[in-house]
């Protein structure tokens, strides 16, 4: 449109030189933003790694005069690494009575899922999870208004005072990976285990790991 | 019968909001920017459903990769006037009887990314002018009995740094035993609080799953 009515204008005698606004040609510009734009997108590193806290029992220098802590035996889970991905576990404790004569409670295997190892460790704490579920459903919903640091300092403290959840028990058979490590303390805390820790594994949880894997029978191990 | 003349214009673009835009993400990115560093191994970390970031100061990170080495870092501190850095490498030099220059310091201290050279080989390794020179003798820091630099390292650091924290940054598939003897060397120094550096994954989990 407005390019006839000029020309009609420009019918009419008058010349008007065409005040056009000064071009730029951007597209070099836009060439080079589009570079540096691809390179900070490549160099940068958006999301900052996270860390997962982890206390580790302390060494006992001499553990002869230590006393081990009276645990209902019932309550104790007892979770072990295995090789290939493979993860086992086991109630209770085995007596010295049974490992000295060859006898090994045998493994029950699980997997990393959802309906693996976090079944289990859920079921054992039931009353523990459904009381972080809902204190942290109240927190969502506005029920109980708190900063940020104390939501984590209740859920401790709920942790604390619990006394029905499982003792857990990790153990890490010497073929296992620092991935399976880091899935099972993660899963610790997806479950909102209150007591868990990580131990050293002993040599009759190895033999039972082994036979549960198939590499040495009850038989071959006397 | 004369042919209407079209003018023959090419069709111009109007490329200004495209430019404003560009103007504001290329400088969103680079106030944001944080170089991503050069780690001497490849290492995938595991993913975990933690939500707290690495902290930025005082903490020194032992990074395992998946053959088993061994690689260490440490910040300079929260104020670069503290100079952790040097100073932890002159306190080892001292341990394994090596005097380091203030050019060797300077440049131990420009040095970004973890560091896994056994510490007789330090002097020419900072000699080194670029990462091809610097390279082959990143070869992981000697963690056996017999001559346990890791060890070391951790005791010259929280010598230094006393508030210094530990943090482990392991390939998914790191056998689980060269893990083991970080942690060991750690908890001989009394160190039993460790960060496991992973990626951010998110869990699943509803009452009605627990109630069942």
């Amino acid at each position: 449109m407005a390019e006839i009515i000029q020309e009609e204008k420009g019918k009419g005698g008058k010349k008007k030189a065409k005040k056009h606004p000064p071009h730029i040609d951007m597209t070099p510009m836009v060439d080079l933003m589009c570079l540096l734009i691809t390179f900070f997108m490549l160099t940068t590193a958006f999301s900052k790694a996270k860390v997962m806290d982890i206390v580790l029992p302390e060494k006992i220098e001499n553990p002869d005069q230590q006393n081990s802590p009276a645990v209902a035996k019932s309550r104790n889970v007892n979770i072990i690494l295995g090789p290939d991905n493979r993860i086992f576990w086991y109630p209770g404790a085995v007596e010295p009575a049974d490992y000295n004569n060859n006898i090994f409670p045998p493994l029950v295997e699980l997997d990393y899922s959802a309906t693996g190892i976090r079944k289990l460790l859920l079921e054992k704490n039931t009353t523990l999870a459904r009381k972080i579920a809902e204190f942290n459903d109240k927190v969502i919903r506005g029920e109980i208004v708190l900063s940020q640091d104390s939501v984590a300092g209740s859920i401790k403290k709920l942790k604390n005072d619990d006394d029905t959840g499982p003792f857990v028990q990790i153990k890490a058979y010497k073929e296992a990976t620092y991935g399976n490590f880091v899935d099972i303390l993660d899963e610790m805390n997806i479950c909102g285990i209150g007591r868990y820790m990580f131990v050293d594994i002993a040599w009759y949880e190895e033999k039972m790991v082994e036979i549960a894997t198939g590499k040495t029978t009850v038989a071959s191990a006397n | 019968m004369p042919k209407i003349k079209l003018p023959t214009k090419s069709p111009r673009i109007d490329m200004t909001p495209m430019v404003d835009t560009f103007a504001v993400i290329l400088t969103f990115l680079m106030l944001t920017a944080t170089m991503r560093q050069d780690e001497p191994a490849n290492v995938d970390t595991p993913f975990s459903i933690s939500e707290k970031p690495v902290p930025d100061f005082n903490t020194m990170t032992f990074l395992i990769a998946a053959d088993g080495k061994v690689f260490m870092n440490m910040d300079n501190g929260p104020d670069t006037l503290l100079k952790f850095r040097p100073r932890i490498l002159e306190e080892m030099g001292k341990r394994y009887g090596l005097e380091f220059t203030e050019t060797e310091k300077r440049e131990f201290e420009k040095f970004p990314s973890s560091m896994g050279v056994p510490i007789m080989q330090m002097k020419e390794f900072l000699a080194g002018r670029n990462a091809a020179e610097r390279d082959p003798f990143q070869l992981g820091i000697p963690t056996d009995s017999l001559d346990n630099q890791l060890a070391m390292w951790i005791l010259c650091a929280r010598q230094v740094n006393p508030n210094i924290q530990a943090g482990i940054k392991g390939d998914a598939g790191t056998p689980f035993p060269a893990v083991k003897k970080v942690l060991d060397n750690l908890q001989e120094k009394k160190i039993n609080r460790f960060m496991l550096v992973t990626s951010l994954e998110a869990a699943e989990i509803n009452l009605e799953e627990i109630q069942q």
